[in-house]
């Protein structure tokens, strides 16, 4: 039997190397995200149907976003997506204080994020676009001839609401990993061989970034010059 | 006597060393324990079933109790064991040591897999004690979201969450396949119990997410009125039958292609020959996972379904017919020529091939536009998905079993009884099973409590059947028990079969290994084993 002494801090016992452990988590966290794509996959085939369906309620819905929120959390999403691409840089590079620093300011970026999403939940429920009994949206007589009901419009809420909604707690969810990480880079738990964790935590974060990516053009930009 | 060897089931004996085991041993005989457990309940639901069908009128239970009585027991059957069955147990057990590793790739996230089951499973069982749900295993929409007065959310949570155990269960394989195989082992060397549970684990990991969704969002729409499915809101009510079973049919692969996995090692080892075709056989697994994705428009026949849709389906799904058939036809010409000996794991195969071919045959008999629409919703279709799923999957899983039993527990079970098991389990299934596609052609329909009195006969055959079933797997229950106590020991090859877990000790020790196997032989050499013996 091997000697437990002689393994190297980190390595787990059924992996002969470093580099055996590190290709099984990043191929562990791809197909995870494969998981994750089909997960959304689901949410954005509904949208497909029922949009070719009433494109011109889903055009009305759009409408009732705020386009300039929409696009500074945009921005604000890519911003993190780049301190994170720098945590996981200076994760390879073995610099712990780094690593930190920047792990905070992803957590920070993604906070700034959900607060703009709060405020933009909170109009929508002023405006009584919250899908539910208080729902209510006023139909022009054009656009009911032209066959938009109502219910079609929040048809588009629901999803707004289940597909903004499923994006923010996975934000949540990255943003509670992020904090349990920053504590173990100040620790000092990762270095130049042992550092999967901030890798993989870099594919999550970017992922999460991409479906908003999508989800940005799908529900506020198209067929908004209606 | 000999200084007791330390091995994984007598290294600690503590409560605490089972329930955090990171030993992927160990949590195979966890999920063996629990899906026994279902297992057994979703056979209750079962004989009560066909209880109550023994007469026309419906006069065992209500017809409500009857509807919330075939939910529960395809729920339970599908995703608490047929699911999980082959992969968690077998697989768990078998996948690392048959790959010359110590453990899976994350041994955490397989004890995660089992807690995150039972909890789903509890809250399966939670919704059963408040009365169950009564939508029949599918859920469909809009009776499932607005309509049905009955525990569909937490029903529908608990399938929701044990989803995820299957997600994690793929994970792990997959990575486990691809990044800890021993040196030499390449993929063609791999045996094709492995390329089964890869094939699989591929639909587990893009199948399942779909399921997932769709069922939050029927849960979302009960209890938060978010109204994705409703048609007063421009919502398709198809729609959810579309992303229902765009997972649900694959997960028939899910439930079959381990088990065709387990055939391919029995019907070698009991033929002392390598499998015939082995690339084919490889291959065709991977083909059904991939066909298995493009076939969900035949559950969709009678739901609204453009012709031009159920026509291309239609030809899809007779394609899934072909690796099918390949794996059959070369199982067969395995048999040929080989020096077949009837040991129990044998009788299970062979048992598994007749009644894998007739469910295969009716399904596409069912698969053929016209046919389906006569006998949709009829016993004809429940029939054909249980000698899938019982015929196919559960023989798989229980030869299987009685195959590796002697290196799960080191003890081997009485042969009499474990043949007269496998007899009366396969006479019992066909005299169930088979009346009901007669019953079924006749104009049956499923899901109903009562029928007319022309029906009876067929009825009764069916549920005496179902007691010779269950004696059937009663049997197996009692002398696995007894055998791990009083059963002699196995020895760590006890059929001469050929693959790196018979070289290990069994029980095997904790790390699996004493030091790394290096494979040099394809899979399946039963000439140089036997030249070695010889020697």
């Amino acid at each position: 039997m091997q000697a437990e002494s002689s393994r190297a801090w980190g390595l787990a016992h059924h992996f002969d190397n470093f580099e055996q452990q590190r290709e099984a988590s990043y191929l562990g966290m791809w197909v995870f995200l494969v998981t994750e794509i089909m997960f959304f996959g689901g949410l954005f085939t509904a949208y497909v149907v029922y949009r070719s369906a009433n494109a011109r309620a889903f055009a009305l819905g759009s409408k009732e976003l705020d386009i300039g929120l929409g696009a500074f959390n945009t921005a604000v999403l890519i911003g993190s997506s780049l301190t994170m691409a720098l945590a996981v840089w200076a994760a390879q590079q073995g610099r712990r204080k780094q690593i930190a620093l920047f792990l905070v300011l992803t957590i920070l970026l993604g906070g700034v994020f959900l607060g703009v999403k709060v405020v933009e939940y909170e109009a929508k429920i002023d405006h009584h676009l919250l899908p539910g009994p208080d729902f209510h949206f006023e139909v022009t007589e054009v656009d009911e001839i032209l066959g938009v009901q109502e219910g079609n419009v929040q048809m588009f809420f629901n999803l707004y609401f289940a597909m903004t909604g499923l994006h923010a707690l996975h934000m949540i969810i990255g943003i509670g990993v992020l904090l349990v990480m920053v504590v173990l880079a100040l620790r000092g738990s990762f270095s130049r061989e042992n550092h999967n964790l901030v890798e993989c935590m870099g594919l999550y974060w970017h992922f999460v970034d991409i479906i908003w990516i999508f989800l940005f053009p799908l529900l506020y930009l198209l067929g908004r010059n209606l | 006597m000999q200084a007791r060897r330390v091995h994984y089931l007598n290294v600690d004996y503590g409560v605490k060393s089972w329930l955090l085991t990171k030993d992927h041993k160990r949590i195979a005989i966890l999920y063996l324990v629990s899906i026994s457990f279902f297992f057994a309940i979703g056979g209750m639901m079962a004989a009560l079933i066909r209880l109550e069908l023994a007469t026309p009128a419906g006069d065992l239970v209500q017809p409500d109790v009857y509807n919330r009585l075939f939910t529960a027991h395809g729920v339970i059957m599908i995703f608490l064991f047929l699911i999980p069955s082959i992969p968690a147990v077998l697989g768990n057990f078998l996948i690392p040591i048959m790959i010359g590793a110590k453990d899976l790739a994350f041994p955490k996230l397989n004890l995660a897999s089992w807690y995150v089951y039972n909890l789903g499973a509890a809250l399966m069982m939670w919704a059963l004690l408040r009365g169950g749900a009564d939508t029949g295993w599918t859920f469909y929409t809009p009776y499932s979201s607005m309509y049905a007065n009955s525990e569909v959310i937490l029903t529908a949570l608990g399938a929701f969450i044990v989803g995820f155990s299957s997600i994690m269960t793929g994970i792990n394989f997959i990575v486990t396949i691809h990044r800890m195989r021993a040196p030499g082992l390449t993929w063609f060397r791999l045996p094709l119990f492995v390329w089964a549970h890869y094939a699989t684990s591929l639909i587990q990991v893009l199948g399942t997410p779909v399921v997932a969704i769709a069922i939050l969002l029927v849960a979302a729409e009960r209890l938060l009125h978010i109204g994705i499915f409703d048609p007063a809101l421009g919502g398709d009510p198809v729609l959810f039958q579309h992303l229902f079973w765009f997972y649900s049919h694959p997960a028939v692969y899910i439930m079959i292609l381990p088990s065709m996995g387990v055939m391919s090692e029995l019907i070698t080892a009991f033929s002392r020959k390598r499998i015939f075709g082995y690339r084919f056989v490889a291959f065709s697994s991977l083909a059904i996972a991939v066909l298995g994705f493009l076939v969900w428009g035949h559950h969709l026949f009678v739901a609204s379904q453009s012709v031009l849709a159920g026509v291309i389906f239609s030809v899809l799904t007779m394609l899934v017919a072909v690796p099918s058939a390949v794996k059959v036809f070369n199982w067969t010409a395995t048999l040929y020529k080989g020096s077949i000996s009837w040991e129990t794991p044998m009788l299970y195969a062979i048992g598994y091939v007749g009644l894998f071919v007739i469910g295969g045959l009716t399904g596409t008999m069912l698969a053929t536009l016209g046919f389906d629409i006569h006998v949709h919703d009829t016993y004809f279709v429940v029939s054909h998905f249980h000698y899938i799923m019982v015929g196919g999957a559960v023989m798989g899983y229980l030869g299987g079993l009685h195959f590796w039993w002697p290196k799960i527990t080191g003890r081997l079970y009485p042969a009499f009884w474990s043949k007269i098991s496998a007899l009366l389990i396969f006479v019992g299934f066909n005299l169930t099973f088979f009346p009901q596609f007669v019953v079924g052609y006749l104009g049956m329909p499923r899901r109903y409590h009562a029928y007319p009195e022309e029906f009876q006969v067929l009825n009764v055959l069916s549920s005496a059947g179902a007691t010779v079933l269950a004696v059937g797997y009663l049997l197996p229950t009692i002398y696995f028990i007894w055998s791990m106590r009083y059963g002699e020991r196995a020895g760590s090859n006890p059929w001469g079969a050929y693959g790196l877990e018979w070289q290990i000790p069994s029980p095997p020790p904790t790390h699996n290994f004493e030091e790394k196997p290096v494979v040099t032989t394809e899979a399946y050499d039963y000439y140089t084993l036997k030249e070695k013996r010889v020697a």
